[in-house]
């Protein structure tokens, strides 16, 4: 088996198909940062609104309430569908690339916004009646003393999520988009050894992800302390 | 013309009513104790008062103009003028003593960081914490964070000072330590609304008693009145029982 590896190295790693294999690293990449950066904003966002105490913002806690519970139980290849075959009977001609960017953002801000809600709800109620007391704002509020004492709740699980979700953006290439898991299929029909091909994408999906975890201990280090000596 | 007049005021948590038609008047100046069973309403008082729980009826005024707690900004105003103790300190566990005393005049009413500092500084010398200006609260004894709440709530400058049971998570040596850090807040002529169940303090400090009872004020007067020719009969039981220990 060595011996093919090495036999087929030379053409495997020809310039063109390490331009097909960066393609779809990027594709992974870019639907997993997509996923995590604007799923954290959204995700913040509708669990600060579920937080929020104004009856004229029923309706707003209702959807935020509604969006979270929904998209956290439809498995993400069926939001997939959903999400392609909503634009396609609405005549929206969209690539599947940009579908299955709106998905992975819809899927990632319900789970997002559930790890903050456990986090927001963390604090101590009475955090929020001091700081209500002292004529903090909403945004203050969250800004000076709840938020520096959720992320030490939040990050954990909203890391180990990430890299879950970076594996589960292979679950694009169902719909045709061209990621990781699709660029090894392809290479894997042309006739290269599956050892080689999904060996080279499971190298890629490491180095997508390990910086990540780096990335989630250092963030934990620098907010999830309490000491800020 | 009263500091705060308090009048027919209702409130319930979740539909149980609490406040049940409170009228209190309170000048300025004025020391007034909230004393009564637990669950007569005093601390939900304080709450309502400080706009915290929204009241049902009745209306609060405040040097003659009528408070709508509907109002945020009106509500905001109100909070410029009014500071609260809360009975759990509820200190901000992320911050030192010093940054529970001046994030709110530094951040909320964006006054100078270095006046606020001496000032934050003056102010746990004069509660006794001097030597803890960068401890974090769960460093601290109930008592100390009781003081830093104390000193959180002054460095506001309040023309009224809410205190919610501030002794009574307390073991008895801190208690007096508490207590006379209002002693010396009370020789200056700030208005306070205080809940307690220290009865000798009350005493000694508050220029009225007020005996609340199922969300309503049973009887107010003097201390010596309250204590010693209490004219109710929900009165008389109360003092008796808690003079009898």
């Amino acid at each position: 088996m060595w011996q093919r590896l090495i036999e087929e190295a030379p053409a495997f790693f020809g310039y063109y198909n390490l331009i097909f294999l960066a393609e779809a690293a990027f594709a992974t990449f870019a639907l997993s940062a997509v996923g995590c950066i604007l799923g954290f904003a959204l995700g913040f966002l509708l669990a600060v609104t579920r937080r929020t105490l104004a009856w004229e913002l029923v309706p707003l806690r209702a959807v935020a309430f509604l969006f979270t519970e929904f998209f956290r139980r439809v498995p993400f290849l069926v939001t997939l569908m959903l999400v392609f075959f909503f634009f396609q009977t609405g005549g929206v001609d969209l690539s599947v690339f940009t579908v299955a960017l709106i998905s992975v953002v819809l899927i990632a801000t319900a789970f997002i916004a559930e790890i903050i809600r456990a986090g927001l709800e963390s604090v101590h109620h009475n955090q929020w009646d001091a700081a209500a007391a002292l004529n903090f704002s909403l945004w203050q509020t969250l800004w000076h003393v709840v938020m520096p004492q959720a992320w030490k709740i939040i990050l954990p699980p909203a890391f180990s999520f990430f890299i879950l979700f970076i594996k589960d953006t292979a679950l694009a290439s169902q719909i045709g988009v061209l990621e990781l898991t699709y660029a090894a299929k392809v290479l894997n029909n042309k006739g290269f050894s599956a050892a080689l091909v999904f060996g080279s994408v499971l190298i890629l999906y490491f180095a997508l992800s390990y910086p990540l975890t780096r990335l989630g201990v250092w963030m934990e280090a620098r907010l999830a302390t309490r000491r800020h000596r | 013309m009263r500091h705060v007049d308090i009048v027919d005021l209702v409130a319930s948590y979740d539909g149980t009513p609490v406040l049940d038609g409170i009228v209190l008047g309170i000048d300025r100046g004025q020391i007034v104790s909230l004393i009564g069973p637990s669950g007569s309403g005093k601390s939900t008082l304080l709450r309502v008062l400080m706009g915290l729980l929204p009241p049902k009826g009745g209306h609060i005024t405040v040097d003659g103009d009528q408070i709508d707690y509907g109002k945020r900004a009106q509500v905001r105003h109100l909070r410029d003028r009014f500071a609260i103790v809360f009975q759990q300190y509820n200190l901000f566990q992320n911050m030192t003593v010093l940054s529970n005393v001046t994030i709110a005049p530094v951040k909320i009413k964006k006054r100078d960081r270095r006046e606020v500092d001496r000032e934050a500084k003056d102010l746990l010398a004069k509660v006794g914490l001097a030597d803890k200006l960068n401890a974090y609260p769960d460093e601290l004894s109930g008592g100390q964070q009781q003081r830093v709440a104390i000193a959180r709530a002054l460095a506001l400058k309040p023309e009224v000072l809410l205190l919610d049971e501030i002794t009574s998570s307390l073991d008895p040596e801190l208690v007096k330590e508490v207590l006379d850090t209002i002693r010396l807040l009370a020789g200056e002529g700030m208005t306070m609304l205080i809940v307690s169940h220290e009865m000798g303090f009350v005493r000694e400090v508050s220029s009225k008693v007020v005996f609340m009872a199922d969300g309503r004020v049973v009887e107010e007067g003097a201390p010596t009145e309250i204590f010693d020719r209490p004219q109710q009969a929900r009165t008389q039981e109360f003092v008796e029982k808690i003079l009898r220990h």
